[in-house]
């Protein structure tokens, strides 16, 4: 199908006898506000291991923008205009915050020198410019979680995937992060949030694909999904 | 580009203030010496290069050390080659198995790396053993070439040291100071992380061990020319893995000058324990001190002097 950023079709992921995804096929629209859910262990995060090149699919072929990147590492994949925030934060801590968004801005996004004035750029939208100078260590939970933003912008993408960026936050911290994805979507990028809370997935995507055991069992409208029988069986059982 | 050829120029200097020395003919021991802590300061740098900056613990630094000696051995017995080819010979020879085991971080990271690494030592030590051609266990004699600069080899030996000392502080300086430094502190943060923030993490893992491997031969050609009598228990020393390990951290890993203030000073207090005490000290006054550092400043010298300002 033409028209996608982002192709996956039928991919496969096994860990020894454990099949982790079984053909699952999906298609993100350029400048779509896409959601995945699935409960618990039902491979949302092998899926975006796939997808960013942590992880290689054993069958099946991913594309983006048109080119097959099955089979790219995952550094070649961010340069494309793919990046990623971990559900884990997973900061650099030997760096200031500020040099943090160096390394993608360097590495992905053609700056020169660590790219001084873009880093305080970004960190000033995403409300982290007085921590600029603050090594990892000294953050709070939240702002872990705009630095995994942040830094994920610096790498200039296309696609965003944001895996749980709000697990563990407050309601008012949510909706912090929420006004930020929602602004990033408003610049033209594409966005698939992986998330838990169900209150901030529902309002922010467009579409929606529901993962469960490996198998995509619901694509849909929030309101297809929230009516869709299967996905109630898969959440909540018999 | 200024502020490199300022570098340029202390470096140059270094090395012209070692060519003095070497013509005042100080007492004999000063440079014999000298030399063993400059080549410790080539030792500590381009471990450092690997274990510092890019994070990978390597323990097999006897192999490398042993190899460009054995190298120069070789190249020795065969045809008489002369000291700057056998330097880098040792360098290239060194590095391909650098470029080998920076294949293993595919695969080993963390402590799996660093044992396999002390493997690497074993094995090639066995090796060496074997290979009657150099020595085999007896070891060999190396006989000088006549007619050194400064009159005497071991002089002349401390100038050559000197000058591949600055070199190798230069080359780590301009890594670390690169856009190559950045992505490696990156990789040592978080290697997966760095990965999907666009680092070719596997391109600089295999350029951090090919490099350090290349300045830890270098630092070993020489070595056959220093002693005269090349065997493998001394060439395959455990001194060589446990000071490059223990330099860098007492001095502060993260940056060039660390290594270089860690093998002064305790390669200094090695030489002056050997003369004062006995030559049984050394190993002993490096734990002691690598124990306390450890405990007490885990982030070097340079920590040190780097918390006490921010007071």
């Amino acid at each position: 199908m033409s028209g996608s950023l982002l192709e996956v079709d039928g991919v496969v992921k096994r860990f020894g006898g454990f099949t982790a995804l079984n053909r699952v096929t999906l298609h993100v629209k350029p400048g779509e506000r896409f959601g995945l859910i699935g409960p618990n262990g039902s491979g949302k995060t092998t899926l975006i291991n796939c997808v960013s090149g942590s992880l290689h699919a054993d069958e099946g072929r991913i594309r983006f923008a048109g080119q097959d990147i099955t089979t790219l590492p995952p550094h070649r994949r961010t340069r494309l205009g793919i990046a990623r925030s971990f559900q884990i934060p997973k900061p650099f801590t030997s760096m200031t915050v500020a040099d943090n968004l160096g390394i993608p801005l360097e590495y992905a996004g053609h700056a020169r020198h660590g790219g001084g004035a873009e880093a305080a750029d970004i960190l000033r939208d995403i409300g982290l410019e007085p921590k600029a100078h603050l090594r990892p260590a000294g953050l709070t939970q939240i702002e872990m979680r705009k630095l995994e933003l942040a830094r994920a912008m610096a790498a200039r993408p296309k696609l965003l995937i944001s895996d749980e960026a709000m697990a563990g936050l407050s309601s008012a911290e949510v909706d912090d992060i929420l006004a930020i994805l929602f602004r990033l979507s408003s610049q033209g990028i594409t966005i698939i949030m992986i998330e838990h809370i169900m209150r901030a997935v529902m309002r922010f995507s467009e579409r929606i694909v529901v993962l469960d055991a490996g198998e995509r069992i619901a694509e849909g409208t929030p309101d297809e999904i929230v009516r869709n029988p299967a996905v109630e069986k898969a959440y909540l059982g018999e | 580009m200024r502020r490199a050829g300022l570098t340029l120029l202390v470096g140059l200097a270094v090395i012209a203030f070692g060519v003095v020395l070497a013509r005042l003919r100080l007492n004999p021991y000063l440079y014999f010496a000298g030399y063993v802590i400059l080549q410790y300061v080539v030792i500590a740098t381009a471990w450092n290069i690997l274990g510092g900056y890019a994070g990978y613990v390597n323990f097999g630094t006897p192999a490398f050390f042993a190899l460009g000696a054995y190298t120069a051995v070789f190249l020795i017995r065969s045809m008489k080659a002369p000291l700057p080819v056998l330097i880098l010979a040792g360098g290239l020879v060194a590095a391909l198995l650098g470029l080998g085991i920076g294949y293993l971080t595919l695969r080993l990271r963390g402590t799996f790396f660093s044992i396999a690494t002390l493997a690497l030592s074993v094995v090639l030590q066995t090796m060496i053993i074997n290979w009657e051609y150099v020595g085999g266990s007896r070891g060999i004699s190396v006989i000088r070439p006549p007619g050194p600069p400064f009159g005497n080899y071991v002089v002349f030996l401390f100038t050559v040291m000197l000058a591949l000392a600055v070199m190798a502080v230069l080359t780590a300086r301009f890594i670390e100071r690169s856009w190559i430094g950045r992505g490696l502190a990156a990789l040592r943060d978080n290697e997966e992380a760095a990965e999907c923030m666009g680092v070719p993490t596997l391109r600089l893992k295999l350029f951090a061990t090919t490099v350090s491997g290349f300045l830890l031969g270098v630092a070993g050609a020489p070595f056959p020319y220093y002693v005269t009598f090349v065997e493998p228990n001394s060439a395959f020393n455990l001194d060589y893995a446990v000071n490059a390990l223990a330099m860098p951290m007492i001095g502060g890993t993260t940056t060039w000058i660390g290594p270089v203030i860690g093998a002064v000073l305790l390669g200094s207090a090695q030489q002056l324990a050997t003369v004062t005490i006995s030559s049984e000290m050394n190993l002993f006054i490096v734990g002691v001190v690598l124990v306390a550092f450890v405990v007490l400043a885990p982030e070097g010298i340079l920590g040190l002097v780097r918390r006490l300002r921010a007071r």
